[in-house]
């Protein structure tokens, strides 16, 4: 950071135009519609009707809009328990232990976050639903129904955020090696006491990071769970379909105020990112 | 703030360090057995029965499909969209990383902040605070709803973030020194910028700009609002798979879709060939 000090000091034009440009160009994109959003969150709907926090707050009351807040609530809950079992376990096997295709999986796991939201909606679909999907049939005569349920949401969202917990741990385990653990296992102690006592007290705030992201990712998720949803009002509409839902019926007040309340969902992550990063270093 | 919602250089991996690895023992042999038929099941099913769904009439209906006029005007404008939002962003998100990076103003902190809301907002909450801004209620009259226009302004929002975050990280591990040498020995700030320091940045560049060339091509919830999809004009290859998905042409569906598909397994490649060179480098 020294080192560039003196960089620093040479302040020409240049520099002036740049950081006006940057400011200029982040404020018209990002936060000029972020602050239009949330005054019109709170602004009154109509010359004289009443505005402010109390309209916001009666508009989140509404059955409709607690309903999709708590499937929201119920799918992310879900998500983010099956991923962060599941990506602690593989993190832990494709550092640590040696077998074929432990390469492959490697990268294949990350092939979620870059496949399209409807991409993901319409694989679950094919594979799963009761009319077309490969296994549909066969779960069907089970009784099991997994798309247009809640299950089928909780997989798409599940998908989605797969690889969240994934990234931020494989790191640090890798750089921490295994030596400790070799130790610990060369004086007697067990899988489970080398996980718990070593592994799990070095990984822990990248694991707090990975389950914020998921959580972050989970409460936002849109595209793959509209597809596998039936997506109507207290009937599989989640937050997010519910906002996509009034805004086209012109109901744009109860849209922002739900708009609203993921803003602050996921600002709130990006500070308790900040902050556990902060934490991390120190 | 230097950490980020968006992976640093792409994926982390394990390296490629089998020795010192342990060998599967029972228990762990059983966790990977669970791992990997959750994996499948999750993904990597559904993603073949996308794959078996666009094959399922052979080649000619694949063909036929894609090739369709309309089709293809979809495809050809997800493209060039996506296409213009990366070299735009190769080029403002290289300017935004070094004003945060080499600048030093008041506020600096929080712009750092805001690079990375449009990563966090859900993605139909991005569209929704877009259209506050420039929809049909615009306070500054400019109304992107059903344009060309308003689909590059909602990719770009979207796509903010990668170029800035991978960038970031190199531009401040860089050495000064050399610039310095640069400079003493008479080159001109511009020189120094395009001879010593965008080479090392180029890594950086291309990660990014390759995450957000895959995002941008499927990007689906900030742009349902936004494109008023209407054939051969906005509408673009995500929101063409869900109207075929609607029409209940699931075969139509998978064969743009494994487009997509392909995209996201080429970004993967390409990120893991560009990490593991930047890696080999040192």
């Amino acid at each position: 950071m020294a080192d560039t000090r003196q960089i620093r000091a040479r302040k020409g034009p240049v520099t002036y135009a740049l950081r006006f440009f940057v400011i200029a160009y982040l404020a018209v994109l990002v936060v000029w519609p972020l602050w239009e959003v949330t005054s019109r969150t709170f602004a009154p709907v109509e010359r004289g009707a009443e505005g402010g926090f109390s309209a916001f707050l009666e508009r989140l009351q509404d059955p409709t809009v607690t309903y999709a807040f708590s499937l929201t609530a119920t799918c992310a809950f879900w998500a983010v328990l099956i991923n962060t079992v599941f990506g602690v376990g593989i993190s832990l096997l494709i550092t640590r232990y040696n077998f074929p295709g432990r390469r492959i999986l490697s990268v294949l796991i990350d092939l979620p976050m870059s496949v399209s939201p409807v991409v993901v909606g319409l694989a679950l679909v094919l594979a799963y639903s009761s009319g077309q999907g490969w296994f549909g049939g066969a779960l069907e005569s089970a009784g099991i129904f997994i798309i247009g349920s809640t299950p089928g949401m909780i997989m798409a969202t599940a998908f989605v955020s797969l690889p969240l917990v994934i990234r931020e741990v494989v790191p640090v385990l890798e750089e921490i090696g295994i030596d400790s653990e070799l130790a610990a296992s060369s004086l007697g102690a067990n899988g489970w006491q080398i996980f718990r006592r070593i592994t799990l007290p070095s990984i822990k705030w990248a694991v707090v990071y990975g389950v914020v992201l998921s959580l972050a990712r989970s409460l936002g998720e849109f595209g793959a769970v509209k597809i596998v949803s039936p997506g109507a009002a207290l009937r599989g509409e989640t937050a997010t379909i519910l906002i996509q839902n009034r805004y086209t019926n012109f109901e744009e007040p109860t849209a922002y105020a739900a708009a609203f309340v993921l803003v602050l969902a996921s600002v709130l992550a990006l500070v308790v990112v900040s902050l556990i990063r902060k934490e991390d270093h120190s | 703030m230097t950490d980020t919602l968006v992976a640093p250089t792409g994926p982390a991996r394990p390296t490629r360090r089998s020795s010192g690895l342990f060998r599967l023992t029972p228990t762990s042999g059983i966790g990977l057995g669970v791992a990997l038929v959750w994996f499948s099941v999750l993904v990597l099913l559904p993603l073949a029965a996308v794959v078996g769904a666009a094959a399922a009439g052979g080649w000619g209906a694949f063909w036929n499909t894609l090739t369709d006029a309309q089709t293809f005007a979809a495809l050809r404008l997800t493209v060039v969209e996506a296409a213009l939002v990366t070299v735009v962003n190769a080029v403002i998100g290289t300017v935004v990383a070094w004003v945060l990076v080499r600048d030093k103003f008041f506020g600096k902190r929080i712009l750092d902040v805001v690079i990375d809301i449009p990563f966090a907002l859900p993605t139909i909450v991005a569209g929704l605070v877009l259209l506050t801004l420039y929809g049909p209620e615009s306070p500054v009259g400019i109304n992107i709803v059903n344009t060309r226009e308003g689909i590059f302004l909602a990719l770009l929002f979207v796509t903010l973030p990668f170029v800035v975050r991978t960038v970031q990280p190199v531009l401040i591990e860089l050495d000064a020194d050399v610039e310095e040498a640069a400079a003493s020995l008479g080159a001109s700030r511009f020189t120094t910028f395009r001879r010593i320091i965008l080479p090392s940045l180029v890594p950086a560049i291309t990660a990014g700009s390759s995450l957000g060339f895959a995002r941008a091509i499927s990007e689906f919830g900030s742009l349902v609002l936004i494109s008023g999809n209407t054939p051969y004009q906005t509408e673009v290859a995500s929101l063409k798979i869900l109207k075929f998905i609607e029409g209940d042409n699931q075969a139509g569906a998978a064969a743009v879709a494994v487009l997509l598909l392909l995209v996201a397994i080429v970004t993967i490649v390409v990120l893991d060939l560009v990490a593991r060179r930047v890696a080999r480098r040192g």
